[in-house]
């Protein structure tokens, strides 16, 4: 089953062309890697899938994508396209509260008030994103005093409080040091059972590890588009092999 | 031989300018030491229980009347502005579209409005309030006038802080499904806050420290004001009417004693409200 249909994407800012004609199908409950070298159009693409490009000025959108079926730029109301997909940032982005105001802020704007149901959503969430341990005697901390890997994983713990159907994360493990890195890539080989994820990433090695398909972007083009371990092994275009091998980039 | 010669100098140069820093430092203590030892020592010897006596006369020169006044017109003062201000600098940061027009006429306005002398907010609060509306010398026209003098003040400083907010956490918020309004005032007005209240503590100074935008709209009757409609001196503008009259010098040394001591009490309190409220933040 496919998670994202993109057809016949358009992206502009302002004048400038940032995604020309894109189409693809996203599997559901797969990993898929966005690569491709700096300022090709990967933040921009996945940025499209939750509509964070409503926030950018100038930024004007044609063609289709489709969440399960359903037009993402039609009727469909963006907070709530937002809580099915979910999104995790480059740079760890606590807000200046507790972990545990952090881990329930989504699910409070999405309605849920009870404190019982709240304390639930925070620990399953915490454990899930592997941090639990780490931080449940300090949820009424502030976040800030954490470390930037477990920083990074509240985030994903927080995406993950208001039950996302998608995990959008646009290179989530550029800004950690390798064992931090390791803990994030372990933790998606979890998550990968119960959501479907998009990540982009600027690091083969690791598009190669965790990811199931593999698209590779080049000046707001999508390149080739496959299975990754064929795409790494065999690449169809000049382009990717060039990319893949070193070339440039 | 050269390169030694070099290094002489620069270490000239950084004690010249190690002599300078410190310098400057010392005089601007100095400068302050010395002004409030002043003030101590030419009013505390004159601070008297009828100084606190509950009425005024010519007699007891009481400043009980204009203390309770400065209490009365600072917050509100602040009940109107700090929302106004704080809501228009929340408009201007979060909601309008950068390069919009009427943004850069209101913040235009605002620095404009921010470098006018008081006496002007004065002249005009008399000929607005005091004559046009016919509220006559009163707490209401001075309170008014005092809130439009500080409502620049607080728009810029409240957008300082908002804008000084880091994106990534209105995107945060955003990828939640938040929504513009909770993202607005539970994460970005929050993270503002102490900067918000570092304004107001300023603008708290302004108004305490204020004779020129009173005397013509509060006027200078030295009662406890009974009502809003009635005339009242606050705390600086009793100092001013005691110096002007020249009877009372002595006493009007010991009123700014307790004026230092009022802005000091306020001050710490606004820290001690910025801390609890950032902390929680
Ligand atoms: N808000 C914006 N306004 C105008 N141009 C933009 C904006 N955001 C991105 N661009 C441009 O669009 C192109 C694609 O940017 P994007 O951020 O998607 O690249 P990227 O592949 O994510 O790069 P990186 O690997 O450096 O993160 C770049 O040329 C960039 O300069
Ligand atoms: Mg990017």
């Amino acid at each position: 089953m496919n998670c994202f249909g993109i057809r016949g994407l358009n992206l502009y800012y302002a004048g400038f062309h940032a995604l020309k004609d894109i189409s693809m199908d996203i599997e559901a409950k797969k990993v898929t890697a966005f690569i491709g070298p700096s300022g090709c159009g990967k933040s921009t693409l996945i940025k499209t899938l939750n509509r964070m490009n409503d926030l950018v000025e100038d930024c004007r959108i044609t063609g289709e994508v489709r969440l399960f079926g359903e037009s993402v730029f039609g009727g469909m109301d963006v907070n709530h396209l937002r809580k099915r997909v979910g999104m995790v940032f480059q740079k760890p982005n606590p807000f200046p509260m507790s972990v545990y105001d952090n881990i329930a802020f989504g699910p409070r704007s999405h309605g849920i008030r009870s404190k019982y149901e709240l304390d639930e959503i925070v620990e399953t969430s915490l454990r899930n994103a592997a941090i639990w341990d780490e931080v449940k005697d300090r949820l009424r901390k502030s976040a800030l005093g954490l470390s930037g890997g477990q920083q990074q994983r509240m985030c994903i713990a927080r995406a993950l409080a208001v039950a996302p159907e998608v995990l959008l994360m646009d290179e989530p493990t550029s800004a950690l040091d390798p064992v931090s890195t390791g803990k994030i890539e372990e933790l998606l080989l979890t998550l990968r059972e119960d959501y479907s994820i998009v990540i982009v990433t600027h690091n083969m090695q690791q598009a190669a590890r965790i990811s199931d398909s593999t698209a590779f972007l080049l000046l707001g083009d999508l390149v080739e588009y496959g299975g990754t371990e064929a795409l790494f092994a065999m690449p169809k275009d000049k382009r990717t092999e060039d990319y893949i091998t070193g070339r440039f980039g | 031989m050269n390169v030694n010669k070099k290094n002489h100098q620069r270490k000239l140069s950084e004690l010249f300018m190690a002599f300078l820093t410190y310098g400057a430092a010392a005089a601007t203590f100095g400068v302050l030491f010395f002004l409030v030892a002043f003030i101590f020592v030419k009013g505390i010897p004159h601070i008297k229980p009828s100084l606190f006596s509950l009425s005024y006369n010519s007699e007891n020169v009481s400043l009980t009347p204009a203390l309770a006044a400065t209490v009365i017109a600072t917050p509100m003062a602040l009940l109107i502005t700090a929302p106004l201000g704080v809501f228009a600098a929340i408009y201007l940061t979060e909601y309008a579209k950068r390069g919009n027009r009427w943004v850069i006429l209101v913040r235009v306005t605002t620095e404009a409005l921010s470098g006018i002398p008081s006496i002007v907010y004065g002249l005009f609060g008399s000929l607005f309030f005091v004559l046009f509306l016919g509220w006559g010398y009163s707490m209401l026209a001075g309170v008014f006038t005092l809130s439009i003098m500080i409502l620049p003040l607080i728009i810029r400083s409240s957008e300082e802080a908002l804008k000084a907010v880091p994106d990534a956490y209105r995107e945060g918020a955003f990828g939640l499904g938040a929504g513009k309004l909770r993202t607005v005032f539970k994460i970005v007005l929050p993270s503002a806050m102490p900067g918000i209240l570092a304004g107001v503590i300023l603008s708290i100074g302004r108004i305490v420290g204020e004779t020129a935008a009173l005397i013509y709209t509060a006027g200078t009757v030295a009662q406890i004001p009974a009502n809003p409609m009635q005339s009242a001196r606050t705390l600086s503008v009793h100092m001013y009417a005691l110096s002007t009259e020249g009877f009372h010098t002595d006493e009007s040394y010991a009123t700014a004693v307790v004026l230092l001591f009022v802005v000091i009490l306020i001050n710490a309190a606004s820290v001690r409200i910025s801390r609890r409220i950032g902390g929680r933040a």
